[in-house]
């Protein structure tokens, strides 16, 4: 709450509220307006011939999701599903993708300078998928440029021109 | 005010390119010889129609080209001028010039300015023989100048009628021409007599009109007006100034609705084409013929009736067309929705199985009834979507006609079942490859005349188009009473492109070849068609609609090309199957049978795979549990199910642990939210809310052919 006031005071716009979730023990903050919900894990039908971490597809009130399990697809975490399991349904580049993930903290106001550039090493992905560091109270949050990663070829979500 | 027309001109451009269409349509289907006024009429509305709305939008060039056309069609339904071939030509070029137009507005771009000028000068000389193309349009304008604002004239008119006629309404009429003063009021009388005084510009005859609704022509005594106009004695003479529709025209436009038929010139008037540059008020007062009224009258009551119903029409568009534009999106959502609610149906019904019917009672009831209306929501919403197949069909009389023209054929192009209703989706997809097969039966089916002739048949070839409905199923075949298809032909020039053919092919596969790419077995290439581009685009397009394409040929008496479409692409019928746990849909439509096979049936070929003996013939075996890498699933197919599948003329047999049932399925996009998936087209949700993907059939086919796939699959 202090940390909201702060923000408002900062006159941050929207843009820097963050939904803040962890891998194993990293806790990781991605743009909130990416975020369309969250749900439990249910039933996934697999997908033949697919990567591991592409756990398969769920039907969302009608629509055909692809489900992709961020433990598995970074070595983070116990990947177990059971009740407590969580997914981040993000709505990123006019697609409609779930991310299960350890667990969802809060939502998290950041000026932007408490925003630090990410440097060249310290987590599981690739530097050019991160917006920076965060940092709150004694809290680093790792901020993912969620969009970026989910087009990109290494999730194998989206139809490359190559493929 | 400023408002911004530009959010409306979507409809504009959709509306004016339905007016084309339709006036497409019927200058294709006028017999020349004696052409329907009802037709022309409604070719003339269109023109009209579409001449208002871009004058209301401010595309003056479209105002000016439908304005020429208009002029002429306004002669030919006054039956003014003869319709002559050549017109329809012009009609149909402007119509042409007018779609350019329309694209120009609608994407930008320019219209050829001397291709417009052309067809406006056509259209004029057509119009008027006499009048060189620049003083008609200077005729035009002073026609227009001396039609609208005339000297009021005094009229005194007597009539009678019968008591209990209301006049209100008519002196409301009158009142709104002119000046009306009631000389003797015959109100209370039987019979009534009136005596009116009425001030106006318009003409007797107008006001003949205008009573001619109220009472019986023989009930109204006109009296000559008190001042003689010039104008009105010399009206006969100069009705046929070069260009009267015009100033007719102009006058409709303007809401004086009610004079243009009076000024319809007699066919027999002797003045004819003569003064063509007179200003209406130059001619010398002349007495009006005594023949000309007695002529006219009867012609007068005639065309009026004529006119009167087809005005109904004209001004009230809306009235009868019900329909209403709503956008594909909007329609799309509401059939998403229904099919959610027959999931949920589905669903529920599910659930409500296990429990006891008789405590359950109406529950249960209320679950039937939920079904039934579920099932005849989801019909009539899915055939919101749908939509005859005349829309693609109404093209080919033109693309027929001109084609033939140019060819020197002669045919004649018969279409049956125009109102069968297909997906709207496929009707836009259909229109290409349609048009390929009519040209493809233009060019190289029919033959010309002589040839024709020398063969014992109609020198006049015909095309037939043809839908029909079949099952779940449209087929649509382009049939032509031509050459046929020449096996000979086809095989040597197969042989030459290296095709793997030999004699004994059955006919099927042979027709099967000109659908490879590139082939063409036409001795000239023409710019029409012989350039072996084409039936395998046919082909491939239709595949994609989840079609099929099969030919039929005779040598010497035609070919028929038959399209098999599924009705709709949003719901296809399928059988659910099993393999290891989890479902797949195969749409139905591919099957041709399932069976257990015995152990002696199944054959392997040494590194080649396995193949299953059924009644005689090998079929490669895809056992789907290796394709798509299952590992609780059975492996041997003689403990499983054989389902035949068939697809691009071949054959396979797919090897699934058991048949589940048979749904009818919606069909869900997976590359909405992730990517294609090999060997499956798409994916859809279960009763019970599970996603199950939808097997490829096309592919599956084919996995043989796919390197490195041969040992993984088998």
């Amino acid at each position: 709450m202090q940390a909201m006031q702060e923000a408002t005071s900062n006159e941050v716009t929207a843009n820097n509220e963050f939904l803040s979730f962890t891998l194993g023990k990293e806790e990781y903050g991605i743009d909130i307006l990416k975020v369309q919900e969250i749900r439990g894990y249910d039933a996934v039908t697999v997908l033949a011939n697919t990567p591991e971490f592409i756990k398969g597809v769920i039907n969302l009130r009608g629509i055909i999701v692809p489900i992709v399990d961020m433990r598995i697809k970074f070595n983070l975490g116990n990947v177990t599903y059971d009740q407590l399991t969580v997914v981040i349904i993000l709505n990123v580049a006019k697609r409609v993708v779930g991310m299960v993930v350890d667990g969802v903290s809060d939502v998290i106001s950041l000026s932007s300078d408490q925003i630090k550039p990410a440097p060249e090493f310290g987590a599981a992905l690739d530097t050019q998928y991160l917006m920076g560091l965060g940092t709150v109270d004694d809290r680093m949050l790792i901020l993912v440029d969620i969009e970026k990663l989910m087009t990109s070829s290494d999730m194998e979500l989206v139809n490359q021109s190559a493929a | 005010m400023t408002v911004d027309m530009s959010q409306f001109y979507q409809v504009f451009f959709e509306e004016v390119a339905e007016h084309l269409n339709a006036m497409e349509s019927l200058l294709l289907g006028l017999d020349v010889n004696a052409p329907s006024i009802d037709d022309l009429n409604a070719i003339f509305r269109a023109a009209h129609s579409i001449k208002g709305g871009a004058g209301t939008f401010g595309f003056n060039d479209m105002t000016s080209v439908t304005h020429v056309l208009e002029t002429l069609l306004d002669k030919l339904r006054k039956e003014e001028l003869a319709l002559r071939s050549a017109m329809i030509d012009a009609f149909l070029e402007a119509g042409d010039v007018l779609k350019a137009q329309l694209d120009a507005h609608q994407n930008g771009g320019d219209v050829d300015e001397a291709m417009i000028a052309g067809v406006c000068r056509k259209l004029e000389e057509l119009s008027g023989p006499q009048a060189a193309p620049a003083k008609a349009k200077k005729a035009k304008k002073k026609a227009q100048a001396a039609a609208s604002p005339r000297a009021p004239t005094c009229h005194r008119i007597e009539f009678s009628s019968d008591a209990g006629v209301s006049l209100d309404n008519l002196f409301a009429e009158l009142a709104n021409l002119g000046q009306l003063e009631i000389v003797e009021n015959g109100a209370g009388q039987t019979p009534a007599r009136w005596r009116l005084n009425l001030t106006s510009s318009a003409s007797e005859a107008e006001l003949q009109d205008t009573f001619s609704f109220f009472l019986q022509p023989e009930q109204l005594v006109f009296n000559k007006p008190a001042e003689a106009s010039s104008e009105d004695q010399s009206y006969g003479f100069f009705t046929d100034i070069a260009t009267p529709s015009t100033s007719e025209k102009e006058a409709q436009d303007d809401g004086y609705g009610f004079f243009t038929e009076i000024e319809t010139p007699p066919k027999e008037d002797p003045g004819y084409g003569f003064f063509s540059e007179i200003e209406p008020p130059a001619t010398p007062p002349l007495e009006r013929s005594p023949g000309r009224r007695a002529a006219d009258n009867p012609v007068l009551d005639a065309v009026k009736m004529g006119r009167r119903e087809s005005d109904k029409v004209a001004v009230s568009p809306n009235a009868d067309a019900s329909t209403i534009r709503v956008n594909t999106d909007k329609v799309d959502l509401l059939i998403n929705l229904v099919g959610e609610l027959v999931i949920t149906q589905a669903m529920l019904a599910q659930t409500t199985a296990h429990i006891d019917p008789v405590l359950h009672e109406n529950l249960l009831n209320g679950m039937a009834q939920l079904e039934r209306n579920t099932r005849d929501l989801q019909e009539s919403v899915m055939s919101i979507r749908m939509m005859p197949i005349s829309f693609v069909f109404s093209r080919f009389p033109r693309v027929v006609r001109d084609l033939a023209n140019k060819l020197n054929k002669q045919i004649e192009l018969k279409t049956l079942g125009e109102g069968t209703e297909l997906d709207k989706g496929l009707i836009e997809k259909l229109a290409d490859p349609l048009t390929h097969l009519v040209r493809n039966s233009i060019d190289h089916g029919i033959e010309m005349p002589e040839v024709r002739l020398a063969a014992g048949k109609d020198a006049k070839g015909s095309i037939t188009l043809k839908a029909f409905h079949q099952g779940s199923n449209i087929i649509i075949e382009v049939n032509d009473n031509g050459a046929g298809l020449n096996r000979e032909k086809i095989l040597a020039k197969a042989r030459e492109r290296g095709l793997p053919v030999h004699d004994a092919m059955p006919d099927q596969e042979v027709w099967q070849l000109i659908f490879a790419p590139g082939f063409s077995t036409a001795d000239v290439v023409t710019d029409v068609s012989g350039r072996g581009v084409g039936m395998d685009v046919v082909k491939r397009n239709i595949q994609e609609m989840g079609g099929q394409v099969e030919i039929s040929s005779e040598q010497g008496h035609g070919s028929t090309i038959s399209i098999r479409l599924p009705l709709t692409l949003a719901i296809l019928d399928g059988m659910s199957i099993a393999v290891g746990g989890q479902i797949f849909i195969i749409p139905l439509t591919f099957i041709s049978e399932s069976l257990q096979p015995s152990t002696e049936d199944i054959k392997s070929i040494s590194g080649q795979g396995t193949v299953v003996q059924v009644r005689g013939a090998y079929l490669p075996l895809v056992a789907l549990h290796k394709v798509f890498n299952i590992h609780n699933a059975i492996s041997e197919p003689e403990r499983g199910i054989l389902v035949l599948l068939e697809a691009d003329g071949k054959k396979v047999a797919l090897f699934v642990d058991e048949l589940v049932g048979q749904h009818q399925v919606v069909l869900k996009s997976l590359e909405a939210n992730y990517r294609k998936v090999p060997h499956v087209s798409g994916a859809t949700i279960m009763g019970d809310g599970r996603v199950a993907m939808i097997l490829d059939v096309a592919s599956l086919v084919r996995i043989h052919q796919e390197p490195g796939m041969e040992r993984r699959c088998a």
